[in-house]
């Protein structure tokens, strides 16, 4: 069963056909990664999806509902989630009332103006069970500034699974940070999937073989190939434009 | 240096006794007039306060603040004016009761910050402090057009101030205590305010708009409802203001009096609770006596000239002490409160 059916999607930047007539389907359930050079235009096509561009043309439904007329802020609400390329939390707020502040977002409007959130003892302790989910049991109360970069990381995906989504858009959540981290996420994946759907943008190779159902590969904004691991990895298409001759060891 | 809970407990009540006592402890000393001073303190204090939930908790640099409070004044003082002449205003006659003028003032400043705010929080950064002191002018100029309100020259409460039941606002002890409580009171209101889910989103914004929308908050609402708010309390401000003058002018308006409201803020410590009030506290004295003091120490030229101390004195404050005078008091760098990190 279809969860997302992008259609003839196209967004042009000039010249630049970020993406080119773009169609393609997230079953419900599946992990999907999306894979493709730099400047393939994968965080255009999430962000149209999120909901921060709009496409000149071309459809998307979600759930059964045309997502084009779903303003950006109205999205999560319809279980539609993104985390982001570059880590984009509240800085200032410890992890702990990151993650409360989308639990309140989630729970309807924030026009509460009396009761003190440190107070909300049911909004704390939800809050607390996303971060041990991810691993930040014991940073809590730390101001997310001051959490390593892999930390943010979780504490992002933590936020994004607070939402509840359907349907996770995942840009590059493995973005620069290192090897052992890098585990930690894949490991926080593989626990997610089957329980909620994922659209995966990941660079890292390794990870994207190991956890995704099917894999898409995008280059200058047109899907060239959507299969399953194994087979992408045999594609000679795939290998030529995109893992290039001498990359294919790494693929290997 | 790390002050005790107890220091601080004991440091706050010694500090609210003395602001309580402040009319008696003048009046001992023979220097009656300092309660007036200190009135107007506390009315820009609050006005400084309102203007640091925009500023400090939700991020945004609005440039013309004293527009709110402006009209909030005027409101006092067209009411009252109609009440001497015993004219109709829209078919209304006007009123010196304070307890319906002073309100009204509040719902008239909220409403036309509320027009206001529609238009100017969909821009941001540069262009929405340039915008809020468009609008600023455009007020300042539509009161120095008001013939019929005194134009350039203002107006007078001719029949003194409001009249609250049970209090004479005529007396400036009493007027002084109004102040303070009303101080407090919007203190109080705004700490609450910016503990709840509304000011966990509004701090939220100043950190991150793009993020707040991903998680799926529509920023704009929240801002208009925190332009309103804000803009009401300075037209709190403003009916002070007009009853502690017992006169209203433009000038109540002028641009230069949103940039006194916002160095206030900064000079004190945007986006703490005592730091706009120490501002206003540091900001007003210096005006005050910073040229009696140079004429006392024989220095007509500098007398004169005070701004040429003063400014410098204010950049250095705001460049030395990071986090503003409530830092350097505290030693709490991080101005922000820290809703659960304790």
């Amino acid at each position: 069963m279809t969860l997302l059916r992008i259609e003839n999607l196209h967004k042009q930047f000039g010249a630049l056909a970020a993406t080119d007539n773009l169609s393609l389907e997230v079953n419900h359930g599946e992990l999907h990664a999306l894979i493709g050079p730099n400047g393939a235009g994968k965080t255009t096509l999430i962000s149209q999806l999120s909901g921060s561009l709009r496409p000149d043309s071309g459809q998307i439904q979600f759930d059964g509902r045309n997502l084009l007329q779903v303003p950006e802020a109205t999205r999560p609400s319809l279980g539609l989630v993104r985390s982001f390329q570059i880590t984009s939390i509240f800085p200032e707020f410890s992890a702990l009332e990151n993650v409360a502040l989308v639990l309140q977002s989630q729970q309807g409007h924030s026009f509460r103006f009396w009761k003190a959130v440190r107070d909300d003892f049911e909004l704390r302790t939800r809050a607390e069970e996303y971060l041990k989910w991810a691993g930040l049991d014991r940073e809590m109360a730390i101001p997310a500034y001051a959490l390593a970069y892999g930390q943010q990381r979780q504490l992002e995906l933590a936020m994004a699974l607070a939402l509840e989504p359907k349907l996770l858009l995942l840009d590059e959540p493995m973005a620069g940070i290192g090897a052992e981290e890098s585990l930690q996420v894949v490991k926080l994946l593989q626990q997610l999937k089957g329980k909620i759907t994922m659209l995966l943008i990941e660079h890292d190779m390794d990870a994207v073989f190991a956890v995704a159902d099917r894999v898409s590969v995008l280059v200058y904004g047109r899907i060239i190939a959507t299969d399953t691991p194994s087979e992408i990895r045999e594609n000679a298409e795939v290998r030529q434009a995109y893992l290039g001759e001498h990359e294919i060891s790494v693929a290997n | 240096m790390m002050l005790s809970e107890n220091f601080e407990a004991k440091l706050a009540l010694g500090v609210g006794l003395l602001l309580i006592g402040f009319p008696w402890l003048v009046n001992w000393l023979e220097e009656p007039y300092l309660v007036s001073t200190a009135s107007r303190i506390w009315i820009y204090a609050l006005a400084a306060l309102s203007l640091n939930l925009l500023l400090g908790y939700a991020g945004l640099v609005s440039f013309g603040h004293a527009a709110y409070m402006g009209v909030g004044a005027y409101v006092v003082g067209i009411l009252a004016w109609h009440q001497y002449e015993e004219t109709n205003f829209l078919g209304l006659p006007g009123t010196l009761e304070g307890l319906i003028a002073i309100p009204v003032s509040m719902i008239v400043s909220g409403i036309v910050a509320l027009g206001i705010g529609a238009l100017c929080l969909r821009t941001r950064g540069i262009y929405f402090i340039m915008i809020t002191l468009a609008f600023a002018q455009m007020l300042f100029y539509f009161f120095v057009s008001l013939e019929r309100y005194g134009g350039d020259d203002g107006l007078m409460m001719m029949d003194g101030r409001n009249k609250i039941p049970g209090l004479d606002l005529g007396e400036d002890q009493q007027m002084y205590w109004i102040c303070l409580i009303v101080l407090g009171l919007a203190t109080w209101f705004l700490r609450r305010l910016s503990l709840s889910r509304f000011g966990m989103v509004l701090q939220a914004l100043r950190q991150n708009e793009t993020r707040l929308t991903a998680i799926g908050v529509p920023p704009y609402p929240y801002m208009l409802v925190a332009f309103v708010v804000s803009g009401a309390l300075a037209g709190l401000s403003g009916a002070l203001l007009t009853n502690h003058m017992e006169f209203v002018s433009p000038d109540f308006l002028h641009w230069t009096r949103s940039g006194d409201l916002l160095i206030m803020v900064i000079l004190g410590g945007i986006g703490t609770w005592t730091g706009p009030i120490l501002g206003a506290i540091v900001f007003l004295l210096l005006e005050e006596f910073l040229p009696l003091l140079f004429h006392g120490m024989g220095l007509y030229l500098l007398s004169e000239h005070w701004r040429l101390v003063f400014g410098p004195a204010l950049i250095c404050i705001v460049l030395f002490a990071k986090g503003g005078l409530h830092a350097l008091l505290f030693q709490k760098m991080k101005g922000v409160d820290d809703t659960f990190a304790n």
